[in-house]
């Protein structure tokens, strides 16, 4: 008698009856972030890349293989992986955007390949990315955080590693072709990855903090010592990771200051002070710039700050303002 | 030295930077049925930036409406403003848009909840503030 089994009603879900107001707020800022890699002028960059020399080239497909990877674990492991765990069905909403962006990360990383690349480069890329020992243990790592029963709240922190750290060993290089205007419009197609990187990883953590709030003092103790502990093995891993790529052009250094400036972020994002030192973390203003064109940087304080803006003009179209 | 108004969403890393400067500050509500604090003297205003795309409505709905009160507009010195480098071009752009609404000077831009280099920074900025406005100050910068 099917009929009869009393069942909890499915339930559609009510964008107007929000439970948390960061799922819509959330929600919003991916939908119009939306992109896709068909937006971006590619092929300006034949020329430039023509320029780069082979070892170079090499470098920068197999840092993007790398990158391509891990999109590819978070599009079809990690975000999906949260959604039994979600509070809200505006979380499960937003997870499955996130889980599709992930795709469309991964599939424009092979954009950029088929603009300027090889197909023999490429495959060679592609088995070096599976042969790679540093690599395969990032992917690895992360991956046994998100296994089917695993901790959930364990599941964001590795999460959150991943979309606010894992990634800038691999991000760093785009950048730094940018900061010598090389590669331009690739670095355009990157800024907007990593604009929605810190969207994710803000979300996740933000969810993992909130989670938090319902737990008690040891349990907490234990996913901070979790946490720390976990940024220290995936450290240990970037750091060989970053020599392997990065020391055949001298910028071992450079990357690494990015990476812990990069993790100290991470650690933000899921509410915890940072693990490195400011000396550690001064990364190259280059690099810095490279991230965020035209925003200058502000210390009014010291006078060191590159313009002084009362006035200047900014888009302000916002109908609360009464003045 | 100016007091410190401050608001900081549910995500909290604005009130993390405020906590760790050890100033007393005042806290915008994320709530529109609480009530905004009255300032009573000039202050500083530390905020977040939650612009979309294309950089509209940077400055949260709370802060706008703190700001649209005329005497709580009338004592604010400068803005300090929040958000993440990986906006790209609109990091931390609520502190563009206050200084430009309100004629201040945007002091200083952080990420997140800041570093050790941003409080110690900020601190020092603050204490040298004194209580005479920057409004009209020259460009200190090269
Ligand atoms: C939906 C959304 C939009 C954001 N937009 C921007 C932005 O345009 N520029 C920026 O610098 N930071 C932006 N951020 C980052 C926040 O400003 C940053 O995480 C800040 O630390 C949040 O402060 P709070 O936790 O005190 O609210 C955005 C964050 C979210 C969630
Ligand atoms: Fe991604
Ligand atoms: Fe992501």
């Amino acid at each position: 008698m099917k009929d009869a089994v009393v069942r909890a009603p499915l339930k559609a879900i009510n964008w107007n009856r929000m439970q948390d107001d960061k799922d819509i707020e959330v929600w919003n800022r991916l939908t119009a972030n939306f992109w896709l890699p068909e937006k971006v002028p590619l092929s300006n960059d034949v020329q430039s890349w023509a320029t780069l020399r082979p070892e170079e080239r090499e470098l920068t497909i197999r840092v993007f293989t790398g990158l391509t990877l891990l999109d590819t674990v978070q599009n079809t492991v990690g975000a999906p992986s949260m959604l039994p765990d979600a509070q809200t069905p505006h979380e499960e909403a937003v997870l499955t955007n996130i889980a599709f962006m992930e795709a469309v990360h991964a599939r424009s990383y092979s954009s950029i390949f088929s603009t300027l690349c090889l197909t023999r480069e490429v495959d060679e890329a592609f088995r070096w990315s599976e042969e790679n020992p540093h690599l395969q243990a990032k992917a690895r790592t992360i991956l046994a955080d998100y296994a089917p029963g695993a901790d959930p709240l364990k599941r964001k922190i590795a999460s959150v590693f991943l979309e606010s750290f894992l990634f800038y060993s691999g991000f760093y290089l785009p950048m730094y072709w940018s900061s010598r205007a090389r590669l331009t419009n690739t670095a355009d197609l990157i800024r907007l990855i990593i604009r929605d990187e810190a969207v994710h990883g803000y979300y996740i953590g933000y969810k993992y903090q909130r989670a938090l709030e319902r737990e008690g003092e040891a349990r907490r103790q234990e996913l901070k010592d979790h946490a720390f502990a976990l940024i220290f093995d995936l450290y240990d891993i970037e750091q060989k990771y970053t020599e392997e790529l990065y020391d055949g052009l001298g910028l071992t250094e450079d990357v690494k200051a990015f990476l812990h400036y990069n993790a100290n972020k991470a650690l933000q994002n899921l509410g915890y002070e940072a693990l490195f030192p400011p000396a550690a973390c001064e990364v190259n203003p280059a690099i810095l710039a490279a991230l965020s064109p035209d925003s200058e940087n502000h210390d009014f304080f010291s006078g060191s700050g590159s313009s002084y803006v009362i006035g200047k003009a900014v888009a302000t179209e916002d109908e609360d303002w009464d003045f | 030295m100016p007091g410190l108004v401050y608001y900081s969403s549910a995500s909290g890393n604005t009130a993390r930077l405020v906590a760790r400067l050890g100033l007393p500050a005042l806290r915008i509500p994320i709530s529109p049925e609480a009530g905004m604090p009255l300032p009573e003297g000039p202050y500083v205003l530390i905020c977040p930036t939650y612009a979309d795309g294309q950089g509209r409505g940077a400055v949260a709905k709370p802060v706008i409406r703190f700001l649209n009160d005329p005497g709580r507009r009338a004592l604010i010195r400068g803005v300090i403003a929040g958000g993440n480098r990986n906006f790209g071009r609109l990091f931390a752009s609520a502190g563009e848009v206050i200084a430009a609404k309100c004629n201040v000077p945007l002091l200083y831009k952080f990420e997140l909840a800041g570093t050790e280099t941003d409080i110690a920074r900020i601190r020092e900025g603050l204490a040298k503030m004194g209580l005479e406005t920057f409004r009209g100050a020259p460009c200190l910068t090269p």
